[in-house]
C-alpha cells in the first residue's frame, strides 16, 4: 500500500511543481494523473505487464480502492459548505433553479454531442 | 476527568472528528448500497446533512471540525492521480473516442456555464454572484480559483460546486434512463463533465467504464471550463 501511494503522491507533487513553475493553468492532480498515464504507457513498453499484474500490484490496488470510495472524500468540504449556506440562500430560488436547469442541460447536451459524434464516425451501433 | 471535561477534550479533538466522518459515511453509505443505490439516496448528501447537524448542534466550528476531516480531504489529489490507472486500463475504449469527447466537452462545458449564468440572470441575480456561479461544474479547487480571479465569492463557488455535484449525481442516472441512453461510455462522460468528481464517484458505483469516462471528462473540464469562462462573462456581458 505504502508503495502504490507513494507513486501516486510523487505523481501528484511533479503535478504541482510543474503547474507552478510553468504557470500552467491545469490543477497538479490533473497533471499528476496525466503523468501516471505516460508513466504506465513507458513502464508496459520496458517490461510488458497484463492487466491482472496492474490489478493486482501496488498502483492498481491503492488506485481502485481510493477510486471505491471517492465520494467519501467530498464530505469534508461538504460540511464546510454548510456554513456558507447563509449565501446560497440569500438567492436560494433563483440559484436552485439555475443548478437544477443547467445540470440537466448540461447532462442531455453532452451525451447527446457525444452520441451524436459516434454516429458520424459510423459507430452508432456500439 | 469528568463528563464535561471528556466532551471538551472529544469535541476538540482532530481523532473524533476523523472517526465521525468515516463511521456517518459507512452508516450512509450502507443505507445507499439496502437501497441498492437508488440515486435519492446520495451518501455524500446524507453525510454532510448529518455531521453539518451535529457540528450546530454541539457548537463545533468547521475549523475545528476539519483538523481531523482534513486527513479525508486530502485523500482528494492522489484520488485525482488515481483516476489514471482505469483510463489505462481502458485506453483502447478511449482511444476511439477521442472526436465524441472533445466535441462533446467543448459543446457540454459552454452549455454547463451560459445556461447557469443565463437563468440566474434573468432572475434578478447580481454580477458578483453570477460570477461565482460561473464555474460551478468544475472541481471546487479550481472552480474558487477562476472565481477568485474575475472577482467572485470563493467560498460561494464551494458551495455551489458541491450542490452542483449533488444535484448531477442525484439527477443523471434517472435521466438517462428516461433517455434510454445504453452508451455508458457517453453517460459517464456528460456524468464528470456536468458534476465533476461528485458526478465521477456516482458513475463509479454504476458501472467501470462510466467512473472511467467520468474521471476523463473531469479532467478535461478542469482544464477548459477556466480558460473559457472569462470569454462566456464578456460576451454575456456580465
Amino acid at each position: 500500500m505504502v508503495r502504490g501511494l507513494s507513486i501516486l503522491l510523487v505523481c501528484q507533487l511533479i503535478g504541482e511543481v510543474m503547474a507552478r513553475g510553468l504557470h500552467l493553468p491545469v490543477p497538479g492532480p490533473v497533471l499528476g494523473l496525466a503523468l501516471l498515464v505516460a508513466g504506465l504507457a513507458l513502464w508496459n513498453r520496458l517490461r510488458p505487464f497484463s492487466d491482472e499484474a496492474l490489478v493486482a500490484g501496488p498502483v492498481g490496488q491503492v488506485s481502485l480502492g481510493l477510486l471505491a470510495n471517492l465520494a467519501l472524500l467530498f464530505v469534508p468540504a461538504g460540511v464546510g459548505v454548510v456554513q456558507y449556506m447563509g449565501l446560497v440562500a440569500a438567492h436560494g430560488g433563483a440559484l436552485a433553479v439555475a443548478l437544477l436547469v443547467s445540470t440537466t442541460l448540461t447532462l442531455v447536451v453532452t451525451v447527446g454531442v457525444f452520441r451524436l459524434m459516434k454516429r458520424v464516425q459510423g459507430r452508432a451501433d456500439e | 476527568m469528568n463528563s464535561p471535561t471528556l466532551w471538551v477534550y472529544l469535541a476538540s479533538s482532530p481523532l473524533f472528528w476523523l472517526t465521525a466522518t468515516l463511521v456517518v459515511w459507512v452508516l450512509a453509505d450502507g443505507l445507499a448500497a439496502a437501497s441498492k443505490r437508488h440515486p435519492l439516496v446520495n451518501p455524500v448528501l446524507i453525510s454532510i446533512v448529518f455531521i453539518g447537524a451535529l457540528l450546530a448542534a454541539s457548537g463545533v466550528s468547521y475549523k475545528t471540525y476539519f483538523d481531523g476531516a482534513q486527513f479525508v480531504h486530502f485523500l482528494l489529489g492522489p484520488a485525482t492521480v488515481a483516476l489514471g490507472v482505469p483510463l489505462y486500463r481502458h485506453r483502447q475504449l478511449v482511444a476511439r473516442d477521442l472526436l465524441p469527447m472533445a466535441a462533446a466537452l467543448g459543446v457540454g462545458a459552454l452549455v454547463a456555464i451560459t445556461s447557469a449564468l443565463l437563468i440566474a440572470r434573468a432572475m434578478g441575480v447580481p454580477r458578483e454572484v453570477l460570477v461565482s456561479l460561473a464555474p460551478k461544474s468544475v472541481t471546487a479547487g479550481v472552480a474558487m480559483a477562476v472565481t477568485e480571479a474575475l472577482g467572485g465569492i470563493p467560498s460561494l463557488t464551494a458551495a455551489l460546486v458541491i450542490l452542483t455535484g449533488i444535484t448531477g449525481a442525484i439527477v443523471v442516472t434517472p435521466l438517462m434512463n428516461l433517455l434510454r441512453m445504453r452508451d455508458y461510455a457517453a453517460r459517464g462522460f456528460a456524468a464528470g463533465l456536468a458534476a465533476h468528481g461528485i458526478g465521477t464517484a456516482r458513475a463509479f458505483t454504476v458501472d467501470p467504464i462510466a467512473g472511467t469516462f467520468a474521471g476523463i471528462a473531469m479532467g478535461l473540464n478542469a482544464v477548459f471550463t477556466p480558460l473559457v469562462v472569462p470569454l462566456v462573462l464578456t460576451w454575456l456581458k456580465i
